[in-house]
């Protein structure tokens, strides 16, 4: 089981919610997992109700069987500090960089660098040890940027690497990818059994796979439960309508004479069955889809209430029975 | 796969209906709770709200969403009228935001195309459309230049143009537009240019706005239509420009400069002495060679760098004005409309004008006047009574009362064995067994139908919760709601639906 598991997904397929269930689920039993944010957003916080979580290691949940999770919003300005302080003891030169915008520059527009400072934050968490050597956390569960830039975003140490050609930077790119592209890391992608998302993931699946970086599983989230099988389906298609209002009429739905509710409410009912099978062959088509891409295949129900904490640990459960952990 | 036009007009229809129940919706379900249902009661119960404001809003926006979805039956939404602002010749620029995966692409095709068919002159500004959209549009080759688009109905004399943005390209352009060949060639062969062209952080929302600011000043369309990056947060490319514009006339850039420009002047030693130290530290970080590439391209834009500014500055500027609308773009779920709220906010902050919010799939049902509790109900009482249905399907003839929207909601005396034949059309079937199992077969399918219409209704009664919870907060913006299409988007046929069901939340109800 790779210690550092990246989830990565299409924007609106709820990556966050998996990673946090991911991280939820590797805890159980007595685990320490780290979930790691990266792009600003807050969404763990939010996820796990709690206030905005600050540039630090902080537990945010306990896992059934006594683990804990840990949550830590990377800030890329603090990393660098940080990391500029841990390395070079540039506190004071650290500052003044500040105010020239240097570390503006650094984070958000120097190609990669940005980058570079989250995934090495990573990295260290997953390789850190207590003073009894010991890994200080069995798992770190990272919340990545979506499908489209995954694979730029992990392999961007390579592409520093390859611009600054010497000096600590170039070092500590060249450590980090060492970690990346080694089978301590896999990288999950979340999708919907929806057609762009099912896309997404494919081409992001063939990219990763172009870098040789590391791809683990395909998490099919908000997987809405089969209320008619196909066999309805086509009984719907061909079932007489004042037969259906009668038998509607008998569950104590009114009328089933025409202009009854009982015999209104066929027409709609059976709309919706019409919507329903459209959805149901098109979720079909795209689950062999992801069946092709030869990884293993895991589903989360979708939430009938939406998600909320109590959801988070039912999924994270889910997981668990999946045997992802 | 093209979506079935019947289905969907059927569906069109399900959906007006729906919007006219929704009020009742709300309503309903908050009268079940004290065990009435008065239908009629909904339109003195609505103008009864309807005038709260004030103090009583800012009340309302303080308490918690929890109790603002139970206790509140919801003025209506402003309903935000799209045609209109499509057909103005005033609306030159249209910009669809939203966080990933709400449709905002679809959205903004689908704009581009209702107003090129409504006669305007229209170009769409695709940041990342999905691959068969982009076939189905012409503009899968990535050449960033606005390719008009076939198929469209001109009849009212407009024209559809379409073109995926091309950061690179773009930026490509720039420079090349901006430096004489030499220094081109220059900049473009340095490897800091080509990583930094090549999108990182920042350089496609800063090149979404260049290419705006381009396609606008050409004045060649009458309205350019917007898609936005997928951007890692809403503040990203209302930043751009700014931030962009900062770092590339800012301090950074005069002490990357440093050793060229003021080295050697005596007025400028003390500083120069910092300045070196500042760039000894960025040389030890980044590696010698990389700041060179560094100062290198930095020298080399260094005539640029005004133009820049001045062009970020004036892109801006561009949205801030009048002939600029916003539409925020968003689904009905939580984490889609906080991200649609704080779109809200920070326009709002930057003084950019909103024309309101695009609400994307959002559901409807033909049969909203049935609860999903009474649904549920109704199928449990159909699965139980399957056994008994079986031994005796006839006879056991009586019309069940005609319960909805009176004051009977306790539930169904007749119970389970109240299978009805009675004298319909149908009840001549074939004789006994056979028309018991049949009986039988069409209650699993009715339990079906039934337990499909209530999980239709808990994702309706949901959407509408997030909904109202964001109206709560955000009274003053105006609303459209886009009717949920089983299938994907990518033809015009599809985009075409779409625009419909944008406008037809305006329709009178």
């Amino acid at each position: 089981m790779s210690r550092l598991q990246v989830v990565s997904g299409k924007g609106g397929t709820g990556k966050t919610t998996v990673a946090a269930a991911l991280a939820l689920a590797l805890a159980t039993e007595g685990k320490r997992t780290l979930l790691v944010e990266v792009e600003g957003r807050q969404g763990i916080a939010q996820l796990f109700e709690t206030q905005a979580l600050p540039y630090e290691e902080r537990k945010i949940a306990v896992a059934p069987g006594g683990g804990e999770v840990f949550a830590l919003a990377i800030d890329p300005e603090l990393a660098l500090l940080d990391y500029l302080q841990m390395f070079y003891k540039l506190g004071g030169a650290g500052r003044a960089l500040k105010k020239l915008g240097a570390i503006d520059f650094a984070t958000t527009i120097a190609p990669g660098l940005r980058d570079v400072l989250l995934t090495g934050k990573a990295c260290e968490a997953v390789r850190r040890k207590d003073k009894h050597g010991r890994f200080a956390y069995d798992y770190v569960v990272m919340d990545a940027p979506p499908t489209g830039r995954i694979t730029r975003f992990l392999n961007v140490n390579d592409e520093v690497a390859g611009l600054a050609k010497i000096g600590p930077i170039h070092n500590q790119a060249q450590a980090v990818m060492r970690v990346l592209k080694s089978s301590e890391t896999a990288v999950h992608l979340v999708t919907l059994l929806e057609e762009m998302p099912v896309q997404e993931t494919a081409d992001g699946i063939a990219e990763l796979r172009g870098a040789r970086l590391p791809v683990g599983r395909i998490i099919v989230n908000m997987v809405r439960p089969t209320v008619l099988d196909q066999a309805d389906l086509e009984l719907a298609g061909t079932a007489p309508r004042t037969a259906l209002a009668k038998s509607l009429s008998g569950a104590g739905l009114g009328g089933a004479r025409r202009g009854g509710l009982a015999e209104r409410l066929v027409d709609p009912l059976l709309q919706q069955a019409e919507e329903y099978a459209e959805r149901y062959a098109l979720e079909r088509e795209q689950r062999a889809q992801l069946t092709e891409l030869g990884l293993p295949l895991h589903e989360l129900p979708l939430l009938a209430e939406g998600m909320d904490l109590a959801g988070l640990y039912h999924l994270a459960k889910e997981l668990r029975q999946q045997g992802i952990s | 796969m093209t979506p079935d036009q019947a289905p969907a007009r059927r569906l069109q229809t399900a959906r007006t209906q729906a919007t006219r129940t929704r009020t009742a919706r709300t309503h309903t379900s908050r009268a079940q709770d004290t065990g009435q249902e008065h239908a009629g009661s909904v339109r003195a119960g609505e103008a009864a709200e309807a005038p709260a404001a004030g103090p009583e809003r800012a009340a309302r926006a303080a308490a918690s969403a929890h109790d603002l979805a139970a206790a509140r039956s919801l003025e209506p939404a402003r309903v935000l009228d799209i045609d209109p602002l499509l057909d103005d010749p005033d609306t030159r620029i249209v910009v669809c935001c939203g966080s990933g995966g709400v449709g905002k692409t679809t959205t903004a095709a689908a704009l581009g195309l209702r107003a090129a068919e409504r006669g305007r002159k229209v170009v769409v500004l695709t940041i990342d459309p999905a691959r068969r959209l982009a076939q189905s549009m012409g503009i899968d080759a990535l050449d960033n230049t606005p390719r008009r688009v076939k198929g469209v109905d001109d009849t009212a004399g407009g024209e559809l143009h379409a073109m995926m943005l091309d950061m690179k390209r773009t930026f490509d352009e720039i420079v090349e537009a901006h430096a004489d060949r030499e220094r081109a060639a220059a900049i473009l062969g340095n490897p800091f240019y080509q990583s930094l062209s090549a999108g990182f952080a920042g350089t496609q929302e800063y090149m979404a706005m260049e290419k705006l600011g381009q396609l606008r000043a050409r004045e060649e369309w009458d309205l350019i239509v917007v898609d936005t990056p997928p951007s890692r947060s809403a503040l990203d490319f209302l930043d751009a420009p700014k931030r962009l514009g900062s770092f590339l006339d800012g301090k950074l850039i005069r002490v990357l400069l440093a050793p060229a420009k003021v080295g050697g002047r005596a007025g400028m030693k003390f500083l120069n002495v910092g300045m070196s130290m500042m760039t000894g530290a960025l040389g030890k970080l980044l590696g010698g060679q990389l700041l060179q590439d560094v100062q290198t391209f930095v020298a080399a834009m260094d005539t640029m760098f005004g133009g820049f500014r001045t062009r970020a500055d004036a892109t801006y500027k561009l949205l801030q004005a009048p002939g600029t609308a916003f539409l925020v773009v968003a689904a009905p779920e939580r984490d889609a409309l906080r991200e649609a709220a704080y779109f809200v906010e920070r326009l709002a902050a930057e003084r950019m004008p909103l024309a309101g919010l695009v609400l994307n799939r959002v559901h409807g049902s033909g049969a909203a006047q049935l609860s999903a509790e009474r649904a549920l109900a109704a199928a449990e009482n159909l699965e139980d009574s399957r056994i008994v249905d079986q031994r005796d399907g006839k006879d056991s003839s009586r019309n069940s009362p005609e319960t909805h929207g009176s004051s009977d909601s306790t539930g169904h005396p007749e119970g389970p064995a109240a299978a009805s034949d009675e004298g319909s059309p149908a009840g001549g079937e074939d004789g006994g067994g056979q028309t018991g199992a049949r009986a039988a077969t069409m209650d699993q399918l009715s339990a079906g139908l039934l337990r499909l219409h209530a999980e239709r209704m808990r994702l309706l009664s949901r959407e509408q919760r997030t909904r109202d919870r964001f109206l709560a907060l955000h009274p003053e913006v105006a609303v459209a709601e886009v009717a949920a299409l089983p299938g994907d988007v990518h033809d015009l046929t599809g985009l075409r639906e779409i625009g419909d069901r944008l406008a037809a939340d305006a329709e009178p109800s």
